[in-house]
């Protein structure tokens, strides 16, 4: 407004004569130039904004993507394992209890002295021995309860080598730092340098990552037991949230009077929405399982407490897609004769539908990302088997990318950044559609 | 749409009735046993026709799960950083759990390290609680820490700022790092030790409370992370368990505590000062009743040479093994409960 000029009589008088006039003075021209000016600074300072929102989600997502590269590949030995009898099955029984018990260990031991005949030394066979996996013996075990015809046998295996071979293939061990300094020595690296000379070690891709149980060797963790534990957490969310939550909505936007009672009610759902997520975590734990007693550590407790916490963004989702039906439609429908119910089942609730689900995948999204209340109910649990229910104990994406970045072995930093990427691009799918729907099925009036 | 979602509601909430028997072992407890207790947890399941699972709840926790009773609900197995308390004993007790057996695993060394690209220093449990302690002796006086230097406390050390980087009140590591090296530091001081006479309860005090002016900082229970500050800070030192020293030795150093360098031989000796104990407590009301089967293959995996031995796969996991009596004396107790 300061900008305009003083309203002089001499201004007036030129402004109703010639308008332009005015508009042409030195000083109106400087004043408009500052205004200019001042725009285009306006504009630069959200454009920084941008540029820096943009540039930290870069570095954070390049140096979670490097970090993760390597979780993506494993490294393999192909060993050639004399599935001995006498270890195995010495009486030749045949009995699977018999064979369970054998030490599978010492077969695969035996495979690795035959392979060094020079190592006799008690320390270099332990050393030895720090090549594979505690894998190779679970694998064996399996190959030979599975097949019991294999007992005599000798066969070949390609099996993971141990998290400290599997960084050194990979480059992530310095070889030129003295040998008190690295967890592989000299002997070690002449072996291994030996075996990949002999062509025996490959380095494939990681399938186990995708679709193995949690481990406490990092070459043989993987993350699909989380995964199915988040999938059965989001499914009895949204089974509770989705349901109670589209109900609320519809009864406070379509049925319930305007009094100080759903004033009340609809403060109170916006202050939970703002509720931190721990405190529903600890409402969990003492009211669902120290109350009624329901399994500790199962996706049905942490899929509840998720719910209780989902509900409210629901909620307010559904009101404001439901308010966003212009009132012509339902007067249009109860001109016609149809009862309330009618028309919110038939016409307003499934135009307010990609609204209410835009809300509800936004919903679970963030949903898909807790963890504080999660770690409260007990889902920070090692199991190594994959939960097969609503009951069974299990672990969530986010719990197991907390656990693993607080174990020791170098391997879990790139397993934590690789879940890290798997569930990033979870919650990017799920805005993806909530995007998708939104565009399709969005109407204006 | 109204009859799916009432359908939906009523599935969920009919779920919720479904409760399972007990087919697997329980364990729950410290997060510093974890990371053993969970590879006999992940052998045991991969090698027999039974199963359990190690739930992280910190010493503290797991203790009130495993005396919250006898039953499906309880656990069988407590793992602690630190022996059971005489209050856990009874609250054990008020609940029916009557008897309580420890399964000692081994040790856990903690230690002080830097950076690689840092000076390796020498330092004893006297100069650690001068640089880390709340109050300090200074001229026959105990006062508020005065020093800011390394090398104002004992010229040996580097000229650096004090940065020490630990564990929080809530960790059994924070627990055992007072216990055995500011309890046993402070006394070393003679105006503190003369106050156990006269005012036994401040003389705890100075001797349990560390700093709080910024120069010690409680760097949370992840001890990765201080790993990874000690890496960006050359300066910083950092308080945790051996097996992190063990698998960044490329990165950290242990600093020599009273002339003992930290290594797996002189925790295994004895003779590094800063050591601890880790425990599975087992609740032998179970055995037979509450767990039908599998609990005796447990604790035969568990104490056997293979695992917590000399050689066993828990060293290699950074545990420190007790001598070879100690263990046939872990294995014969635990095991004459099968018998």
């Amino acid at each position: 407004m300061s900008d305009i000029a003083e309203p002089t009589p001499m201004g007036i008088a030129q402004a109703t004569a010639g308008h332009r006039d005015i508009h042409q003075t030195p000083e109106a021209i400087a004043r408009r130039q500052r205004r200019y000016r001042s725009e285009a600074r306006f504009k630069y300072y959200g454009i920084a904004g941008i540029a820096a929102a943009i540039s930290m989600l870069i570095v954070l997502l390049v140096s979670i993507a490097s970090e993760s590269f390597s979780a993506f590949t494993q490294t393999f030995v192909t060993i050639d394992v004399n599935i001995d009898q006498a270890t195995v099955d010495p009486n030749e029984s045949g009995d699977p209890a018999v064979i369970g018990r054998a030490s599978f260990q010492t077969l695969a031991n035996n495979t690795l002295y035959a392979l060094f005949p020079d190592v006799s030394d008690r320390r270099d066979r332990r050393a030895l021995r720090a090549l594979l996996s505690p894998g190779v013996e679970f694998e064996l075990r399996r190959r030979v309860m599975d097949d019991p015809s294999l007992v005599g046998q000798t066969i070949s295996i390609t099996v993971e080598m141990s998290d400290d071979f599997d960084q050194l293939h990979k480059g992530l061990i310095d070889r030129t730092l003295p040998e008190a300094q690295r967890r592989i020595n000299d002997l070690q690296l002449s072996w291994y340098d030996q075996l990949v000379s002999e062509g025996l070690i490959e380095t494939q891709f990681n399938w186990r990552f995708f679709s193995g149980a949690n481990s406490r060797y990092p070459e043989l963790a993987g993350i699909w037991a989380a995964l199915v534990g988040s999938l059965l957490t989001m499914a009895v969310t949204l089974g509770l949230a989705f349901p109670i939550g589209v109900a609320a909505a519809v009864y406070l936007e379509e049925f319930a009077p305007k009094n100080w009672f759903t004033d009340m009610i609809e403060v109170n759902i916006n202050n939970l929405a703002a509720v931190p997520s721990i405190v529903f975590g600890l409402l969990g734990l003492a009211v669902f399982i120290q109350f009624f007693g329901m399994p500790n550590s199962s996706p049905l407790v942490g899929g509840m407490v998720i719910a209780l916490m989902t509900l409210p963004t629901i909620i307010i989702a559904s009101r404001a897609a439901l308010k966003a039906v212009p009132p012509s439609i339902r007067e249009a429908a109860l001109g016609v004769g149809a009862s309330k119910i009618q028309v919110v089942s038939h016409h307003v609730l499934p135009l307010a539908m990609p609204g209410i689900l835009t809300g509800t995948i936004i919903g679970m999204a963030q949903a898909l990302g807790e963890t504080a209340p999660l770690l409260m109910v007990g889902m920070v649990i090692f199991i190594t088997s994959i939960p097969s229910g609503f009951t069974d104990p299990s672990t969530v994406l986010p719990v197991q990318i907390f656990s693993w970045a607080g174990n020791p072995e170098r391997g879990f930093v790139a397993l934590t950044s690789a879940a890290i990427m798997v569930l990033l691009t979870f919650l990017i799918v799920m805005n993806a559609l909530a995007i998708y729907l939104r565009k399709k099925f969005e109407r204006r009036w | 749409m109204l009859k799916k979602m009432a359908l939906a509601t009523v599935a969920t909430v009919a779920m919720v009735g479904a409760a399972e028997a007990r087919d697997r072992i329980l364990l729950a407890g410290s997060s510093t046993v974890a990371p053993f207790a969970q590879i006999v947890v992940e052998r045991f399941n991969n090698t027999t026709d039974f199963e359990a699972e190690y739930n992280t709840t910190g010493t503290g926790g797991g203790f009130r799960l495993f005396c919250g009773g006898v039953g499906d609900d309880f656990t069988d197995f407590s793992g602690a950083s630190r022996a059971i308390k005489d209050s856990e004993v009874e609250l054990c007790g008020s609940n029916g759990v009557t008897d309580i057996h420890e399964i000692q695993l081994g040790f856990d060394g903690i230690v002080v390290a830097n950076s690689v690209d840092g000076p390796a220093v020498e330092l004893t449990t006297e100069q650690l609680f001068a640089a880390l302690a709340a109050e300090v002796e200074v001229d026959g006086e105990v006062v508020a820490n005065p020093y800011t230097m390394w090398s104002e406390i004992d010229a040996s050390l580097p000229e650096e700022e004090i940065e020490v980087l630990g564990p929080p009140p809530t960790s059994g590591t924070r627990d055992a790092f007072v216990e055995l090296v500011m309890e046993e530091g402070c006394e070393s001081f003679e105006a503190i030790a003369a106050l156990e006479e006269t005012d036994e309860e401040r003389f705890e005090a100075v001797c349990a409370t560390m700093r709080e002016d910024g120069r010690f900082v409680e760097a949370g229970e992840d001890d990765n992370l201080i790993v990874q500050r000690l890496e960006a800070n050359p300066a910083a030192f950092g308080i945790f368990g051996f097996s992190f020293l063990d698998q960044n030795l490329d990165k950290i150093q242990g600093s020599v505590v009273d002339g003992v360098e930290p290594t797996f031989e002189n925790i295994a000796s004895g003779d590094y000062p800063v050591s601890r104990s880790l425990f599975l407590y087992m609740k032998p009301q179970h055995i037979g009743d509450v767990v039908p089967a599998g609990l005796q293959e447990f604790v035969t995996e568990l104490t056997s040479e293979a695992t917590f031995g000399d050689e066993g796969y828990l060293v290699d996991a950074g545990l420190i093994p007790m001598s070879a009596e100690e263990r046939a004396a872990v294995r014969e107790a635990v095991l004459a409960y099968f018998q």
